[in-house]
């Protein structure tokens, strides 16, 4: 109806008051309609789904990570009422939108074989035989489109068929192992798990080696630190305090790169 | 010119020699294989039951991949592949209600007619470039090279998407004869291979190999020609163990259509992998005394 658009348009007009964590809403803060689970709340509009749902009186006790839209504990998925789409997000991350229909999925099955890195070799035939039922993907591309993070799940699945272990391993690297990919698919993949050993092949047998780390650890082995090591240790508190105060450090608008410290007999 | 190219996972992983022969081989011919981005799996086997069309899908996006590029061609090689993206291409050309109900699953894609045309590597080496034409570039003629041209079930099953009508067996005739080599017709070229069933009944599948073999060595062929890695794994790979199973009392060793294509180019041997075939592969040739420089297959 054009009333309904014209009032719709107005009230997305007008602007929007950030409500924060109070409990009791700020003058013109308004408020929509959620449904977590099948059951209404009105929550503040600029809430995240996370916000809004403590607001609402859930309380996580799992589910809930690092709600910084990285540790992939608070996938969601959700429909807008009269759209037949799914839509999928972290809650600590998606802002909450009129008449959304929710649940979160904070865990879901999928199964892990377990192998050690050590023994298996970087090749593709390593990875279908530890997950034989990777060649049950029909290309539904419904991974894909599930992810919260937007990697591109059946492209890597595909690059595994294919053996390519570098081109999975760089596709999957913003999975949060989230697991909705695993919760949508149809031929029953847990894509995430295959996906991290891929990159854990990559990682340990086709990136190059760091070898800055590689001599700091041989540093480290052959007793360098050991002694200041030490010395920290049998340290008490108000010394420990003492030495944090007088340290060295660079100052915060030192140009990059050209500062150098004093002492330099640990570098 | 640049031309679609879908290899298929196999050519990726076990067949590379099928695969790199072949880029190196158009590339020889000045044609450009550009691989599709983005391209998955084609579903190796097209589904029969009439209502599965989730198994289409697979076959369908590829094809959706080749619309997005702009082409109207896609070039492809295995024969499996080729038969499942040619049959899901008719599917998506003919069938309005699958047509529909395929595009309406997939609407994170752009809706898809069978616009594409499937071409398989043989067809487009006579179509586009010709066989006269492919003679003249030959470097290195396969004279006295006597091939048996081995089709297999799906280049020419079902008769609407056959390479050339099922039967007739000029395409390989052709190509072999403009490389300079002798084909060799026996009566076993459309036979299956044993497919699939090398895993679940491994008997029967060797029983269908020597069969071919057999008919292939008393029509008087020194190697079979193929163009599909299952045909390959089972006439080829299997070759060693029906010998010594006395399933066969000879060896016919197999060469994919673009090893040949590629030695007959004067390519770099390299380019043809044949450390994947059976070693009765390149003894073969070797013994044929072609100027082929061989040596750096040590290396």
């Amino acid at each position: 109806m054009p009333e309904t658009a014209a009032t719709e348009s107005a009230e997305q007009r007008a602007p929007k008051i950030a409500t924060g964590d109070r409990a009791i809403l700020p003058e013109g803060a308004r408020t929509i309609p959620i449904y977590v689970m099948g059951k209404k709340y009105d929550v503040p509009e600029t809430l995240t789904i996370m916000k809004a749902m403590e607001f609402a009186g859930f309380k996580f006790i799992r589910g809930a990570g690092c709600r910084g839209g990285i540790c992939g504990a608070c996938p969601t998925v959700y429909r807008k009422a009269g759209d037949y789409k799914l839509h999928f997000g972290l809650a600590c991350q998606t802002v909450v939108e009129p008449n959304m229909y929710l649940t979160q999925i904070p865990f879901y099955p999928a199964n892990r074989t377990s192998y050690d890195i050590e023994e298996i070799e970087p090749t593709a035939e390593s990875i279908h035989a530890l997950y034989p039922e990777l060649f049950r993907c029909v290309a539904c591309n419904n991974c894909t489109k599930a992810c919260p993070m937007d990697v591109e799940v059946l492209d890597y699945i595909s690059a595994l068929k294919q053996g390519d272990i570098e081109e999975a391993a760089r596709l999957s690297f913003d999975c949060i192992q989230c697991g909705l990919c695993a919760s949508r698919c149809m031929g029953e993949l847990p894509q995430y798990h295959i996906a991290q050993l891929a990159r854990r092949l990559y990682g340990k047998y086709v990136a190059p080696r760091a070898e800055h780390l590689r001599k700091r650890v041989e540093d480290i082995e052959s007793g360098k630190y050991d002694n200041i090591l030490k010395q920290l240790l049998e340290m008490d508190k108000a010394e420990l305090e003492r030495r944090y105060g007088e340290r060295e450090r660079e100052p915060d608008l030192a140009p990059p790169g050209e500062w150098k410290p004093k002492e330099i007999q640990y570098l | 010119m640049k031309v679609s190219y879908y290899p298929g996972c196999t050519l990726k992983t076990k067949a590379k020699n099928l695969d790199d022969a072949a880029v190196a081989s158009m590339a020889a011919l000045g044609i450009e294989l550009e691989e599709l981005p983005r391209w998955n799996c084609c579903g190796a086997v097209h589904s029969l039951a009439d209502d599965d069309l989730i198994h289409q899908v697979a076959p369908v996006r590829d094809l959706i991949r080749v619309k997005e590029q702009g082409r109207d061609k896609v070039l492809t090689l295995c024969s499996m592949c080729y038969n499942s993206l040619a049959r899901a291409n008719l599917l998506m050309r003919d069938d309005e209600e699958k047509r529909e109900t395929i595009n309406l699953f997939m609407d994170e894609e752009m809706d898809y007619a069978g616009e594409v045309e499937v071409v398989h590597f043989l067809n487009f080496l006579k179509d586009e470039i010709g066989w006269d034409k492919l003679r003249d570039q030959v470097k290195v003629p396969l004279n006295g090279l006597k091939v048996a041209p081995y089709y297999g079930c799906t280049l020419q099953r079902p008769r609407d998407v056959a390479i050339e009508p099922p039967g007739r067996f000029e395409l390989m005739t052709q190509f072999l004869e403009a490389l300079g080599a002798t084909a060799v017709h026996f009566p076993a070229a459309d036979l299956c291979c044993g497919s699939y069933q090398i895993l679940g009944n491994p008997d029967a599948a060797k029983d269908a190999a020597a069969t071919i073999l057999e008919w292939a060595e008393k029509a008087g062929a020194e190697a079979l020609v193929l163009s599909c890695p299952l045909c390959e794994f089972n006439l080829g790979k299997k070759q060693g163990a029906l010998f010594e199973e006395e399933k066969i009392m000879k060896m016919i060793p197999t060469f994919y259509i673009t090893q040949l294509l590629a030695i007959a180019l004067g390519l770099n041997p390299q380019v043809c992998h044949f450390e994947l075939n059976d070693q009765a592969s390149v003894l073969l040739l070797k013994s044929k005394g072609y100027p082929i420089e061989f040596e750096r297959d040590a290396a």
